[in-house]
């Protein structure tokens, strides 16, 4: 699955865009800045899920479901087990946002088009009730969440920063291994033709099911370190349908053209957020559906595009 | 020619809200044959194709292949073992370049387990797709996209796909309809002699009686979902009823 991964050129623009993204957040950029940049490669991973589901033209509308569910899990796994490991907050996140997605994927890989969309947030909002009304889990105030540890020892908000770097780069060459395989071109197949791949001899649901489960655990992951990096979780910003419009935002924002976009993408967003709210506080969200238009007016391939227009490696997607 | 009997269906049925499509369909088909299906719009043909291949679920009646009951089987289940099918329009991925789409293919027939998740361009399958487009020759089209192509060579590339999963049967669902009057020979002469080849059973679905004599060992004629003659070309192509009903 990973025979020459390190040699693709995907992988190698991508450890070389996240190390300079960490170098610039640990060293070089006032705090402010340097958490857009750790929020951005956080939520990023949970745009890389919606990203792979997209390119089989499933669009989730509650993947904040998965994002909620892996930092609540972190969370829940500090209150009544003591877990403070970064390692073991990432993994519980990840394992317990897999196993929803793994369950719930019976009954949503039956759907497409608007019917996956508004399932996928039904079974969001299901959870945003029942978080918000147990009493708990602190409720609509949510649960704190301690600093992260490493061996035994306080992480720190630089510490954190790297860890999210690693993962980030596990992640992308993972879903890099995960696209360029068989299974991963049935993604964009099953885009075109669900009968020629039930012909083929591939199970259509099956396949979508093994992608939906990706996409929830690199969901959870998203979910897991921003606990981490954030300290708190509630309903709000967690669970809330807003949130998974916010990803969904992103993805079409960054564009579907490489695995890279979803963190280009979502560390553009949280500069733009930052920037209006900043300077119209009464009308930040004015000024990010106004983005949103911009993009899908002059630049319909997302982000991405305006880097395939500029870069040499156009030609690589993946 | 082998005597095997490959596929048999006994009092087959098929009807959509009462309105029957298919009725009392008994065949007996022998490996190797190549067996063509004729009859006029709405005769019960494509939807005789779809019972076998599991696209439809018979309302009564059964399906043997190679002496199992495959009644109601699912499609991809019927490729696993052996039937496979074209359609009349062409069902490929149509934003792939023709390779993608036979690299796809092949590598599903190939691999199962975690060698799926291995990468799809090793150079034995490359080689190996490459083989076959020239095979079927649209090696010259490899890397354009699907959808700028001919509707001839997409029928050769939904063809080359339903075979590289080394099909025992393969239905072929009017491989030369939308496919120009210079295009069809050429076409009909790749394919079968491909089959003939590897010995595949071919049952194929057919509008053009020139491509119906000149190809198949039996014609089975269709007529308001009823087969009303099943016979060798020269004989069946001038029985009484297949003139009335069929050729008009």
């Amino acid at each position: 699955m990973f025979k020459g991964i390190l040699k693709e050129q995907t992988i190698q623009v991508g450890i070389g865009f996240v190390f300079i993204v960490v170098l610039l957040g640990t060293f070089i950029l006032p705090e402010w800045m340097s958490n857009n940049f750790m929020y951005g490669l956080s939520r990023g991973l949970a745009v890389l899920g919606l990203m792979i589901l997209w390119r089989t033209n499933l669009v989730s509308f509650g993947h904040a479901l998965y994002y909620g569910f892996g930092a609540y899990a972190v969370a829940i796994a500090q209150k009544y087990l003591g877990v403070t490991d970064v390692f073991l907050r990432i993994l519980i996140a990840i394992a317990a946002a897999g196993l929803l997605g793994f369950v719930l994927g019976f009954i949503l890989r039956r759907y497409r088009e608007i019917f996956f969309a508004m399932l996928s947030l039904a079974f969001s909002m299901v959870l945003y009730g029942l978080l918000a009304k147990a009493e708990f889990l602190g409720s609509t105030d949510g649960m704190s969440i301690s600093p992260s540890t490493m061996f035994g020892f306080e992480l720190g908000r630089f510490g954190l920063f790297y860890f999210i770097g690693f993962v980030v780069i596990l992640s992308l060459i993972f879903a890099h291994a995960y696209l360029r395989s068989s299974l991963g071109h049935l993604t964009t197949a099953i885009m075109d033709n669900e009968i020629r791949v039930e012909y083929l001899g591939y199970s259509v649901e099956k396949a979508i099911h093994i992608k939906y489960v990706i996409s929830a655990c690199l969901a959870g992951g998203a979910g897991g370190l921003m606990a981490a990096a954030l300290g708190q979780v509630d309903p709000d910003s967690m669970v809330l349908w807003s949130v998974s419009g916010e990803l969904v935002f992103v993805t079409i924002m960054a564009g579907l053209g490489n695995i890279l976009a979803p963190f280009v993408g979502a560390i553009f967003f949280e500069f733009i957020r930052t920037y209006a709210y900043e300077f119209a506080p009464q009308a930040w969200q004015m000024i990010i559906g106004g983005t949103l238009l911009a993009i899908i007016f002059f630049l319909p391939g997302g982000l991405w595009s305006l880097f395939q227009k500029i870069n040499p490696f156009k030609k690589e997607k993946k | 020619m082998a005597t095997t009997e490959i596929l048999k269906t006994t009092n087959l049925q098929k009807s959509f809200s009462g309105i029957i499509a298919a009725e009392d369909i008994n065949i007996s088909v022998k490996e190797g044959e190549i067996i063509g299906i004729i009859g006029a719009n709405g005769a019960g043909k494509t939807v005789f194709v779809n019972m076998i291949t599991g696209y439809l679920k018979p309302t009564s009646g059964s399906i043997e292949f190679n002496g199992k009951n495959i009644t109601g089987i699912k499609p991809r289940e019927a490729t696993h073992i052996g039937v496979c099918r074209s359609f009349q329009v062409s069902q490929v991925f149509m934003s792939m370049t023709v390779k993608q789409n036979l690299m796809i293919a092949m590598s599903l027939s190939k691999k199962s387990g975690s060698a799926l998740l291995d990468p799809i361009n090793d150079d034995i399958l490359s080689k190996e797709c490459d083989k076959i487009l020239k095979q079927y020759n649209i090696i010259k089209q490899k890397d354009l996209v699907v959808s700028t192509l001919s509707q001839g060579m997409r029928k050769l590339l939904d063809i080359a796909m339903a075979v590289v999963g080394n099909p025992k049967i393969l239905l072929l669902d009017e491989p030369t309809s939308g496919v120009s009057v210079e295009e069809k020979f050429g076409i009909m002469d790749i394919v079968i002699s491909a089959l003939k080849e590897s010995g595949t059973t071919v049952l194929f679905v057919e509008h053009d009686m020139e491509i119906v004599e000149r190809y198949v060992d039996r014609v089975m004629a269709f007529y308001q979902g009823q087969i009303i003659c099943d016979a060798p070309p020269k004989q069946a192509l001038k029985d009484k009823k297949v003139i009335q009903y069929v050729l008009g």
